[in-house]
């Protein structure tokens, strides 16, 4: 697979954000800065803001107030298009067009780069068939997106998302509805992105197992505010998940990856 | 790095070709940074369809009442006919011929544009409103104006221009989302058609009857203003369509997929949803509202093409067809009676629709 040199990890930070869709604001004056290069997980209850918080970093939702800052330049005031070429965004359970190839969905990943007199480039040709690669979908190329696999699904999603050859990609949720063979395969493969290429990858994850073993940097939400963050090792204790989850549980060490492994009481819910 | 276990067959099927949809051939030089795609079964589908609606033109220039040899409708464009034949052919089915392939070309762009940007194949503007704004604004000129040619096309515009724009504004919730539009242009249609009907029952029985023409759709006595009106129409705004395929292509991704990758959303489906009501109302405002056209010439292309591009030319063809094969069947199947082309859309196009919907309900799609 050929390294594409200029996508270098963005480094996000976002000051005082207050995000919402109307009515009382679901994120309230949060700051927060990402790690460049790394992989940031964001955990935390259902409804807690994970997502409205990853769809302000994308810029997909305005700020009411504050700001979103990508490596020092703040991304409401960027032009659409070249924001797209430096972050990406997948959200949550996409929907492809009936009856789209694989390839036709990739290539459309490549539109920040193209005008309407260059609508295609060697440039956009190489960016599609690595992204393929990189996804393992070379083969499927012409597949129909319904026809595929969840996982495969996932991947051609993903590869969308690659093909645009941003620093920094934003996930809403990749693993939503995969089994757990699949979840693995979608979260190793972000993970080789991220060590190859040295991009930036924040991910909402509902699995804190997962998260902890993923995350370089994790972020626990609770009520749209950071209930705490850093390195899963440092922050994720029995404390936290009560707090975060509600959830009564023992953290002990992954003996795989010496990462923290949350055990949830048995019947911890009707005790509490 | 090495390819994922899962999918171990690396392609053969497409080893060093390009990754773009199979078909695709680009056009342009790498050199100077132009290239434009084009998709080739798109091509050759538009200009075979292209040539059936030659075919379809001169057979309608050719029969109807008075019926005469194709050689004898050539001969007239030499100026070796008579005065007779030149008449009928220039002054009374050339325009008819040529405002139908325009009314055709419009409507099918119209429904081409909204059924990708709703992601709704049953999407058109007669279901959401557009007809309906058009033909309600154009009856109120046939009943309280003259009703001339000019004063018809223009209320029809303005109407349906006005429908797309309550129908944005009624819509618009934090962006318009596809569904909302559908819902709230079946309640704008309900409403406008009960305007259309009081407007016809306030009226005298001469004016309520021309009305009634005009609603169900006919190409009757085409001028060669009607002809100038809707091919005025289509050269304006059918560039413009052209221009925001790129921007469709994005849309069909969702919201926020198209806004990651740079699209201006809210700006983009202003803008198509504009551009189909105003092609839609030049169809609208020389013809009538000519039913299910909309719907069906898109829905045709889209069966006939294995990708799913974004097909105007195919489609306006294909449009054109539909509309030239209906008058044509109308002027002449039934004897001494003519009926207006609009019944005859209706007719054929219904039973399409049903089989649409049965399609749907089976496999979620169509």
């Amino acid at each position: 697979m050929s390294t594409r040199p200029h996508t270098t990890g963005g480094r996000i930070v976002a000051g005082d954000l207050t995000l919402g869709y109307g009515g009382n604001p679901v994120i309230s004056e949060l700051s927060l800065a990402l790690p460049p290069a790394r992989i940031t997980c964001i955990v935390g209850a259902n409804g807690c803001g994970k997502s409205t918080l990853l769809r302000g970093l994308g810029r997909l939702l305005r700020p009411r107030d504050g700001s979103v800052t990508l490596d020092g330049e703040e991304i409401a005031r960027m032009p659409t298009g070249k924001l797209a070429t430096r972050l990406g965004l997948l959200p949550q359970q996409p929907l492809a067009p009936d009856g789209i190839t694989v390839s036709d969905l990739v290539g459309r990943g490549r539109h920040p780069h193209q005008r309407w007199f260059r609508q295609w480039s060697r440039a956009d040709e190489a960016a599609v068939r690595s992204a393929l690669d990189a996804t393992g979908l070379t083969g499927l190329s012409e597949a129909a997106v319904d026809e595929l696999s969840g996982g495969q699904r996932q991947r051609a999603w993903i590869a969308l998302a690659l093909a645009q050859e941003t620093g920094t990609m934003l996930l809403d949720e990749p693993t939503t509805f995969l089994d757990l063979a699949h979840q693995i395969e979608v979260l190793d493969l972000l993970a080789e992105l991220n060590s190859e290429h040295g991009r930036t990858v924040v991910l909402v994850l509902h699995d804190l197992n997962l998260a902890c073993r993923y995350a370089d940097h994790l972020i626990a939400m609770r009520d749209g505010a950071v209930a705490a963050a850093g390195r899963p090792a440092e922050i994720v204790t029995a404390d936290l998940v009560r707090e975060v989850f509600g959830l009564q549980c023992e953290v002990m060490d992954d003996p795989l990856t010496h990462t923290p492994l949350v055990l949830p009481h048995p019947g911890a819910r009707k005790r509490r | 790095m090495s390819t994922p276990p899962s999918d171990p067959h690396t392609s053969p099927s497409t080893p060093a070709g390009t990754p773009l949809p199979r078909g695709t051939r680009v056009l342009g030089s790498h050199r100077l940074g132009v290239a434009v795609r084009v998709y080739r079964p798109a091509l050759v589908l538009g200009c075979a369809l292209c040539g059936l609606v030659f075919a379809a033109a001169v057979a309608s220039l050719a029969l109807g009442d008075f019926t005469m040899p194709v050689t004898d409708v050539l001969s007239v464009f030499t100026g070796r006919s008579s005065p007779m034949q030149a008449h009928v052919v220039v002054d009374m089915r050339l325009p008819r011929a040529l405002t139908a392939a325009g009314v055709g070309a419009a409507l099918a762009i119209s429904g081409m544009i909204l059924q990708r940007l709703a992601h709704n194949p049953l999407v058109s503007p007669d279901v959401i409103g557009i007809n309906a704004g058009a033909t309600a604004a154009a009856v109120c000129a046939i009943v309280a104006l003259t009703g001339s040619t000019l004063q018809v096309a223009g209320a029809a515009l303005a109407g349906a221009v006005g429908t797309a724009l309550l129908l944005y504004l009624l819509a618009y919730r934090r962006g318009v989302a596809g569904y909302r539009l559908v819902l709230i242009g079946i309640g704008l249609t309900a409403m406008l058609t009960s305007v259309t009907s009081y407007l016809i029952t306030r009226t005298d029985l001469n004016t309520a009857a021309r009305a009634m023409i005009w609603l169900t759709g006919s190409l009757a006595n085409r001028s060669w203003e009607h002809v100038g009106t809707i091919w005025f129409g289509l050269a304006v705004l059918a560039p413009l369509a052209l221009a925001l395929t790129r921007q469709l292509r994005l849309l069909q991704l969702g919201d926020d997929t198209a806004a990651a990758l740079g699209g201006r959303v809210q700006l983009a489906r202003a803008a198509l949803l504009f551009t189909a009501a105003a092609t839609a109302a030049s169809a609208t405002a020389v013809a009538g509202p000519v039913a299910f056209v909309a719907l069906v010439a898109p829905q045709i292309v889209r069966r006939l093409l294995r990708e799913r591009v974004v097909a105007l030319l195919p489609a306006a063809a294909c449009g054109a067809l539909l509309v030239l094969g209906a008058d044509l069947l109308a002027r002449t199947a039934f004897g001494g009676t003519e009926l207006p082309v609009g019944v005859l859309t209706g007719v054929l196009g219904a039973p399409y629709l049903l089989y649409l919907l049965t399609r749907m309900n089976r496999i979620g799609q169509a």
